[in-house]
């Protein structure tokens, strides 16, 4: 296509927070601002070019019918599809309706439920198109995406690693809060990213990075029966800003169950 | 925009946060309609917030809105407190003042500097304006830094921040992390009075409304989390009696509640409510760059609260340098939850405006039901109405010129479209 790569940000349900990443990279900014185009980013600018582009960012889950048909034509228009954050990659905490009735939630919460239009589901961006990476977190990680957006542009594997946060907390030698205070933590089971930041703040991993690779969750409910949680405890750990990636979903189903 | 004398349309407003539109109608040089169509999907917090503990709800409610976290995570905690009649220590107040500051700071330089200063001096968006004016928008990308960096040192990181909790902090900064802010804020404070003589100078449309304003009062302070809620027009009540002044209408056209003054209609909330109702509460540095540049109260004019964000930037920076002076640690970061049922109110003013959280909790701590309205919800009207006023006068004007009025006159309330959308119980038909 010639000159500088088309990068364009599109959003979906989500809280604007990912895509502020990328204006938070205060250091980074301008500088990325001349390596790349960016061509459509409502949230920061007047300026809304059409496709083709590039590199697309994608945050947000897909919670109605227009939705759906509009990813549908993001990902036509783009090379690269990215998808960010919980929300993007998890359906975000907006699936907990995905347990749930949704018509009651609606009911509950408006006066005239018929003006709104909302799918029974929450669901990922992957559940609906090809995504070629997603970055996880709720937030993303800013130097996770500038490190993803260098990598992309320069045809290489990014360097984003899907071990567990136990590591970032051994790294950076926060005591264990589970072995030492007993303290239920999701980090055995949550991929790193966020530099093990709730430890180091004395409480336990909340999970906002969403499952680690091949994450041994019935070794950790145990665990947490061990420290006195009861099921349903369990069950709302998992519950969360990623409740709907599949491993953290088995994991709070099988709690229901018993 | 498709003028032809009939609609004004803004199909994707840019520069604000979440997905919003804006549709005018006009007959003649009447206007007929003026909508704020707000298309953000729902996301249904009140609804999934019930069966959650309560000492989630900090962290979940961060999730309404990337932009202003910590201001979620103010109202929550405080709602909560009340509902569990939890005392916080005096340096967990100061603390959350600090972390407050900090949002402060980033929220409005990022509004300052990136979203609304394009308008006043004529670019598509910060990036190019970068292009001639490099040091304002280093100078705004500074800032915001600066009110990230308190934000992260307390809370962890800047979005979504993992700190806050009912009761206190899940662990508290030393006196010595604290200071390592100084050298940044008195930067800070500085490029603030800047900015304020720099927003100050930009041209603005000669506008003025009659509107009720509404913020937190408090007898000491300029306010963020305690006060009494009062207007310009003689509203002066606790937190618990929001439900009997304010309601909330659901319109056809947005997925946004319409929050309004049972006796009054629309109102005003965010930087110009508090500044003319609190003007005396800012410390004198305030006050005297307010006055340098000729900004005093009562301010009428939509346009100017860049300028008040500015004087609010100088007034952050100095309260969280005087806060840090103060600053000794407490005996333990938190108070303990007690096991009881209740029923808890409180109001915060996040950066654009109040933000009301009420929470029914069970005396296991479950949440049994949940109310948030967010400024945005409480400004919507009263941008419209803005709308019906201001747009007659433009009539003559090209097309383009007119479309970026109304998008400028939109962006003036820093609206959070997101924060706007998600479900806000209703109790209003039995009206």
């Amino acid at each position: 296509m010639g000159g500088k790569p088309r990068i364009a940000v599109f959003k979906f349900a989500s809280c604007d927070g990912c895509q502020l990443s990328l204006l938070d990279a205060e250091d980074e900014l301008l500088g990325v601002a001349e390596a790349v185009d960016i061509v459509y980013f409502p949230e920061a600018s007047r300026t809304m070019l059409k496709g083709p582009y590039d590199i697309v960012l994608v945050e947000g889950s897909i919670t109605t019918l227009h939705d759906a048909e509009r990813i549908q034509q993001v990902r036509r228009q783009c090379r690269t599809l990215i998808t960010i954050g919980a929300c993007a990659t998890a359906g975000g905490i907006q699936a907990l309706r995905n347990w749930k009735d949704v018509d009651e939630f609606v009911r509950v919460v408006y006066a005239t439920p018929q003006f709104i239009s909302t799918l029974k589901m929450s669901t990922p961006i992957t559940e609906h198109v090809q995504v070629d990476f997603e970055l996880r977190g709720c937030p993303i990680n800013k130097r996770q995406l500038i490190e993803l957006i260098t990598a992309t542009l320069a045809g290489r594997k990014p360097n984003i690693p899907a071990y567990s946060v136990c590591l970032e907390c051994k790294r950076r030698g926060t005591v264990c809060v589970v072995v030492a205070r007993g303290v239920a933590c999701l980090g055995p089971v949550t991929q790193a990213g966020c530099a093990a930041l709730c430890p180091s703040f004395d409480r336990g991993c909340y999970g906002c990075y969403g499952p680690m690779e091949s994450p041994n969750t019935g070794s950790l409910t145990n665990q947490f029966r061990i420290l006195g949680q009861s099921n349903r405890q369990i069950s709302q750990s998992f519950r969360s800003y990623n409740a709907w990636a599949w491993q953290f979903r088995k994991a709070s189903e099988e709690c229901e169950r018993e | 925009m498709s003028r032809g004398g009939k609609t004004i349309r803004v199909d994707y407003l840019a520069r604000v946060e979440g997905e919003g539109g804006i549709y005018i109608k006009l007959k003649g040089d009447q206007v007929q309609d003026v909508r704020l169509k707000i298309f953000e999907p729902p996301r249904l917090f009140e609804a999934f917030l019930r069966g959650r503990h309560c000492s989630e709800v900090p962290d979940i409610t961060a999730r309404i809105c990337g932009i202003c976290p910590v201001a979620y995570q103010m109202s929550a905690v405080h709602a909560v407190e009340r509902a569990l009649g939890i005392e916080i220590d005096p340096a967990v107040r100061l603390l959350r003042r600090l972390f407050y500051c900090g949002e402060w700071i980033e929220s409005h330089s990022l509004h300052i500097f990136m979203l609304h200063a394009p308008d006043f001096l004529g670019y598509p968006d910060a990036i190019q304006m970068a292009r001639d004016h490099r040091g304002v928008v280093e100078q705004g990308l500074r800032l915001k830094k600066t009110g990230n960096r308190i934000v992260t040192l307390m809370g962890g990181r800047e979005i979504h921040p993992i700190s806050a909790a009912v009761g206190g902090f899940h662990k508290v900064p030393s006196k010595t992390g604290l200071r390592s802010l100084v050298e940044d804020l008195k930067w800070a404070l500085d490029a603030s009075l800047s900015t304020v003589r720099l927003v100050a100078g930009f041209e603005f449309p000669d506008f003025e409304q009659d509107y009720e304003f509404v913020a937190l009062s408090h007898p000491d302070e300029y306010p963020f989390n305690e006060g009494a809620l009062v207007s310009n027009r003689g509203l002066s009540i606790d937190a618990v009696q929001y439900e009997e002044h304010f309601m909330e209408q659901h319109v056809k056209y947005s997925n946004a509640l319409h929050s309004c003054l049972r006796e009054r209609g629309s109102y005003l909330v965010g930087p110009l409510a508090r500044f003319n109702l609190n003007f005396s509460r800012l410390p004198e540095i305030a006050q005297q760059a307010a006055r340098d540049c000729g900004l005093a109260p009562p301010c009428r004019n939509p346009f100017r609260s860049i300028v008040v964000r500015a004087v609010e930037l100088v007034f952050a920076c100095h309260e969280a340098l005087c806060v840090i002076a103060e600053y000794e640690p407490p005996p333990a970061p938190r108070v303990e939850m007690p096991g009881r049922a209740g029923v808890g109110s409180a109001a915060t003013e996040a950066p654009r405006g109040l933000l009301y959280h009420r929470y029914e909790i069970d005396e296991r701590g479950i949440i049994l039901l949940a109310k948030i309205v967010p400024p945005t919800s409480q400004n919507q009207k009263r941008i419209e109405d803005d709308l019906r006023h201001f747009v007659p006068g433009l009539m003559t004007r090209p097309a383009e010129e007119i479309t970026l009025r109304c998008e400028q006159a939109v962006r003036n309330y820093d609206p959070c479209i997101s924060c706007a959308t998600h479900f806000l119980r209703l109790k209003i038909d039995r009206e």
